[in-house]
């Protein structure tokens, strides 16, 4: 038997889903809070739904880094490690994330903004496209796999 | 943050509540080390690692409760919250992980250990190993001790000082075992049901902690509860990144796939 990634089409894709979901968010708490201080830990104008939202992205972002490394781990314990479907997990998970963080969390809970003191526009701009274009690479990804998934149904029937 | 320094008797009184509140921890480690050194006396050994994590275990609850540490978290609310993050959060997880009920269990008399397990699987240690009770006691007292007036009087009236420090210890521990399995509990959850309670516990943590940063607790300067807030907030991320690395590995330990162990135990 070469391997059981059918069986587990499902647990690829959330696996990497988590995966970059939690890259992100270690990105964004790495690069811009701490290195750049670019973010601000807690703004006067965050709304208290911005709050709570922080704060469950903020769990959620390390419980899904944990989990789906397990995730990983079992996958290739039971023979059932399918990396395009996987990676294209990570690149819907870090774009959903990062277009949340970009729209949602940044502009209307005003948790707080890319950076201070500058026209936010660009800065805007560049991080919600970036987020487009990871969700993009990410279906793209996903459609190639069924497309071989489809070739590979047809070979194994001739 | 000048609550405290009223007068000499009140700083006699400190010392006896440290001493009050270190000899229940000094009293735990002497009786595991007695019940290692009785095991180990008949031939069953009992890991080395454990008997450690205790003894660390032990003294970060020490420290926080007795001595120069627990001096300054009366005038400094940075010190505080370290200390909270160790009596709260380090202590508990790693007396947990030394397995106390397990060592218990052994080292009684049969008869004993049978009336022990009687008393883990009875309603009332049911309620406390349930993970929402735990969540509640733990976080919820939290936000009660720093959103209202209990702050300021765990400062000013001794007995409060004792039992909030209790509770945040017990709290602690009973929150923790809730979550990761070690020693053995009658009643256990999923793995799933766990994540979600414990995915929201943690987050009431890390909003309560950016809540203290921009209110902070009565007598507290803006400075200090931002720093102490930071402490809480990112100080809590690494033991509650251990606590789930450590329920996601029983997850993967439990969910190892059957057909394949007699394959694994082939290699072995």
């Amino acid at each position: 038997m070469d391997n059981n990634r059918k069986t587990f089409a499902n647990k690829n894709l959330w696996a990497g889903i988590l995966l970059g979901f939690g890259f992100v968010a270690f990105i964004d708490e790495a690069v811009f809070h701490q290195l750049l201080h670019w973010h601000h830990f807690y703004d006067k104008s965050t709304t208290e739904m911005g709050l709570v939202s922080d704060g469950l992205f903020h769990a959620f972002s390390f419980f899904a880094t944990i989990g789906s490394s397990f995730m990983l781990a079992d996958l290739h314990r039971r023979n059932a490690f399918w990396l395009k479907r996987w990676a294209a997990g990570i690149f819907l998970g870090a774009g959903t994330f990062q277009l949340y963080d970009g729209i949602i969390q940044h502009k209307l809970m005003e948790l707080h903004q890319i950076r201070y003191g500058v026209n936010i526009l660009p800065y805007d701009l560049v991080w919600n496209v970036l987020a487009a274009l990871l969700i993009g690479i990410g279906i793209l990804l996903l459609i190639s796999k069924q497309k071989s998934f489809v070739k590979e149904e047809v070979d194994a029937h001739r | 943050m000048h609550i405290d320094n009223h007068t000499h008797s009140h700083v006699s009184n400190d010392i006896l509540v440290q001493i009050i509140l270190a000899f229940p921890f000094i009293l735990l480690l002497v009786i595991y080390l007695h019940a290692v050194y009785i095991l180990n006396q008949h031939k069953r050994k009992w890991p080395i690692h454990r008997p450690v994590l205790w003894t660390i275990g032990i003294l970060s609850a020490v420290v926080t409760v007795n001595g120069p540490l627990a001096d300054l978290a009366h005038i400094n609310f940075t010190a505080h919250m370290f200390g909270h993050i160790l009596l709260g959060m380090l202590a508990p997880l790693l007396l947990a992980l030394a397995a106390p009920m397990t060592l218990i269990l052994r080292t009684l008399p049969v008869t004993a250990s049978r009336s022990m397990i009687k008393v883990l699987g009875s309603k009332s240690i049911r309620v406390l190993s349930n993970p929402i009770i735990t969540s509640l006691l733990n976080v919820g007292g939290l936000w009660l001790l720093y959103t209202t007036d209990l702050f300021v009087m765990m400062h000013e009236y001794s007995l409060v000082y004792l039992l909030v420090h209790l509770h945040i210890f017990m709290a602690g521990y009973f929150f923790t075992i809730s979550f990761i399995y070690i020693d053995p509990i009658a009643h256990r959850t999923s793995f799933v049901f766990r994540s979600i309670v414990l995915l929201l516990a943690l987050t009431a943590h890390s909003i309560l902690s950016k809540y203290i940063y921009s209110h902070p607790p009565k007598g507290v300067s803006a400075v200090e509860a931002e720093l102490g807030a930071k402490i809480m907030y990112y100080g809590g991320d690494v033991i509650e990144i251990v606590l789930v690395f450590i329920i996601c590995q029983q997850w993967f330990k439990n969910s190892r796939p059957k057909v394949k162990e007699s394959k694994q135990e082939v290699y072995l």
